[in-house]
């Protein structure tokens, strides 16, 4: 597409020519089909959001352990790294066999993805604790269960937060990749813009999806800034 | 001298007195075969500073945390006023124990009020009344309550050292271990930190076990030292006068360093120390006399300073001692400041006493050294 006919297509007045980016959204926000975008920015929420905290509450014992065995990280994030690396397609073959053209199809590849990325944040996360920090809870007299919660893993969010934000936005971004088994979210519209060659469907679909992003990121940079006031104070002195 | 929380308020009305703790033919050897603590056998008596010295790799950390289990013994027993600790649940024993190491080990993501509550909070005070305690500490350790709502990289190295001291005294524990907590601060600092716990132990009278490999601090801090030789050995117990006067073997001798002598001065007490009080006279005498020195003093007994006879209206440099509570080490270093060669001894108020001239000053080291 040139960007040329894109610059056209949103400037173009209001006429009987081609509706213009706003026309089209405002006419294909709430059409009541399940199609429209309100409807596929819903869908777009879910399949992205649900992996983002599945893979958390997924990757968090799965990093716990692989801090207390040791020898159970290589495998681990071996096994996690591989199914990354699988391409989505296959991957959604093999899946639909079990949860068929659903959402979960989508959700369950991309919690996998998130999991590869913050099983390693997780690990790094408690790595960060120092060794007298650590050692000093142990000598307070903090059993290890309360040093875990209270110690350990309040100092470990901030690493964990910086892997929460690479896991949001590409999730987000990723659930596009869905449309191939018309599970897609905003992703359909690429679908859509694709089939009938028309500009506004595709751009809405960028927009919002990156709009999406920046808001998860900024959500989560707040949640970093309001859980962890110890590492703002540093930055600030 | 006894301050007032300590005694009838809250938990620490539950307070236990100070323990003794005994090693009792002690070892621990490593996975790996490093055998870090060999066959020790000591006692660190009740309300006393023990300070475990050596070099590197002695042992000290080791012995030091088998005591409150970060580390248990291969062999023998270790007892605190007679109970084994290795009966006791780790957690609650610790709980009961104060700890301060190097870096502080302050907890990052907490306020310094709140890493000073850390042990009441594990024993399940109620916040505020731990947050009250917490405030009583910080200034007890020197430092400004504003600092409490801070984090700890906000403070100097010295400062996390104070608040160090400040958590592991919080829960008021009769015994408190300490692992080279002055090591990382500059010397100024670490000899301010000296002074602070020689103040608070004057006032608490905790079981302290204090573990460094500067000699200097153990001898300071010490009510007596044990000497560890690499391999875990005892070298020597003793009081830091008898370490310095009779020390075991050649290691310790070594160990000790070649101003071993000049360190034992600070252990000889002035208190029989020969005076001359025939030496002093008032501001502006100006008649004939015999001695080579004279010391002017004010009418209320205050030093001015020293006049020869050669030149009585120059008034020359003087230094003091207090008689009787600083030890020889002032003594001559209060002789030495000055042109006289002669120290001026004074009372607690600061009133001259007398002078002490190189002759009374030979005699007291050639007695010292006798005996
Ligand atoms: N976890 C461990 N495993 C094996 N050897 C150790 C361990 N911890 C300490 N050691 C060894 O035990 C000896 C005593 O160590 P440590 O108690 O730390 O000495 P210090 O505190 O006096 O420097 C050293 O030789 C040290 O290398
Ligand atoms: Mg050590």
């Amino acid at each position: 597409m040139a960007s040329g006919a894109l610059v056209a297509t949103l400037l173009s007045p209001v006429s009987d020519g081609p509706p213009t980016l706003w026309e089209w959204l405002g006419r294909n926000w709430d059409t009541g089909r399940v199609d429209s975008i309100k409807n596929l920015l819903v869908d777009h929420l879910i399949m992205s959001l649900v992996p983002i905290f599945a893979a958390l509450v997924v990757a968090l014992p799965l990093g716990l352990a692989s801090v207390r065995w040791r020898w159970l990280y290589q495998p681990t994030a071996g096994v996690f790294n591989v199914i990354y690396a699988l391409p989505s397609l296959p991957v959604f073959m093999l899946l639909i066999q079990f949860s068929g053209l659903s959402k979960t199809t989508v959700i369950v590849p991309l919690t996998f993805y998130g999991c590869a990325v913050l099983i390693p944040s997780v690990v790094d996360g408690l790595g960060s604790v120092p060794d007298h920090v650590r050692q000093s809870a142990v000598a307070m007299g903090f059993t290890p269960l309360r040093r875990l919660l209270q110690v350990e893993l309040p100092i470990a969010v901030p690493v964990v937060l910086a892997g929460m934000r690479v896991v949001a936005v590409s999730s987000i971004s990723l659930v596009s990749v869905g449309a191939l088994i018309g599970q897609g979210g905003l992703g359909m519209l690429f679908t859509r813009a694709y089939q009938n060659p028309f500009v506004p469907p595709a751009l809405v679909g960028i927009v919002l999806i990156v709009l999406l992003a920046l808001v998860a990121d900024g959500l989560l940079v707040l949640a970093q800034r309001l859980l962890t006031p110890w590492v703002r104070a540093r930055r600030a002195t | 001298m006894r301050r007032s929380w300590q005694g009838g308020r809250g938990p620490c009305r539950e307070r236990k007195r100070s323990r003794v703790i005994t090693f009792d033919d002690v070892t621990k050897r490593y996975p790996d075969g490093t055998v870090a603590v060999d066959h020790l056998s000591l006692e660190a008596p009740t309300g006393e500073i023990t300070v475990f010295v050596g070099p590197s790799g002695c042992g000290k950390t080791t012995s030091l945390r088998m005591i409150n289990r970060m580390i248990d013994a291969s062999e023998g027993k270790i007892l605190l006023d007679g109970e084994p600790v290795q009966g006791i649940d780790p957690p609650t024993l610790r709980r009961g124990i104060g700890y301060v190491i190097q870096q502080a080990g302050l907890f990052p993501h907490r306020k310094i009020v709140d890493n000073i509550a850390t042990v009441p909070y594990l024993l399940g005070w109620d916040k505020k009344k731990a947050r009250t305690r917490a405030m009583e500490l910080l200034e007890r350790v020197g430092l400004d309550p504003v600092m409490g709502e801070r984090y700890p990289f906000q403070l100097s190295g010295g400062q996390q050292q104070r608040v160090g001291v400040a958590r592991a005294l919080a829960a008021d524990p009769p015994v408190l271990l300490m692992d080279e907590p002055f090591s990382a601060v500059d010397p100024i600092v670490r000899t301010s930190l000296q002074d602070e716990l020689l103040r608070l132990q004057s006032e608490l009278n905790k079981t302290i076990v204090f573990v460094t490999h500067d000699i200097d601090e153990a001898i300071k801090l010490g009510d007596r030292v044990a000497v560890l030789r690499v391999g875990g050995k005892l070298a020597q117990l003793a009081a830091p006068k008898t370490l310095l006067s009779e020390p075991a073997d050649d290691f310790v001798r070594e160990f000790l360093g070649h101003d071993r002598g000049i360190r034992r001065l600070q252990f000889i007490s002035t208190e029989g120390l020969r005076l001359r009080t025939d030496l002093t006279v008032p501001e502006g005498f100006s008649g004939p006399t015999d001695e080579p020195w004279l010391l002017v003093v004010t009418p209320d007994d205050r030093p001015v300073g020293w006049i020869s006879r050669e030149r009585p209206d120059e008034v020359e440099q003087y230094g003091t001692f207090v008689l009787g509570r600083d030890s020889m080490r002032s003594a001559l270093d209060a002789a030495l400041l000055s042109p006289s060669g002669c120290a001026v001894a004074v009372d607690e108020a600061g009133k001259v006493v007398g002078a002490a001239t190189r002759e009374a000053l030979d005699e007291a080291l050639a007695e010292a050294a006798d005996g």
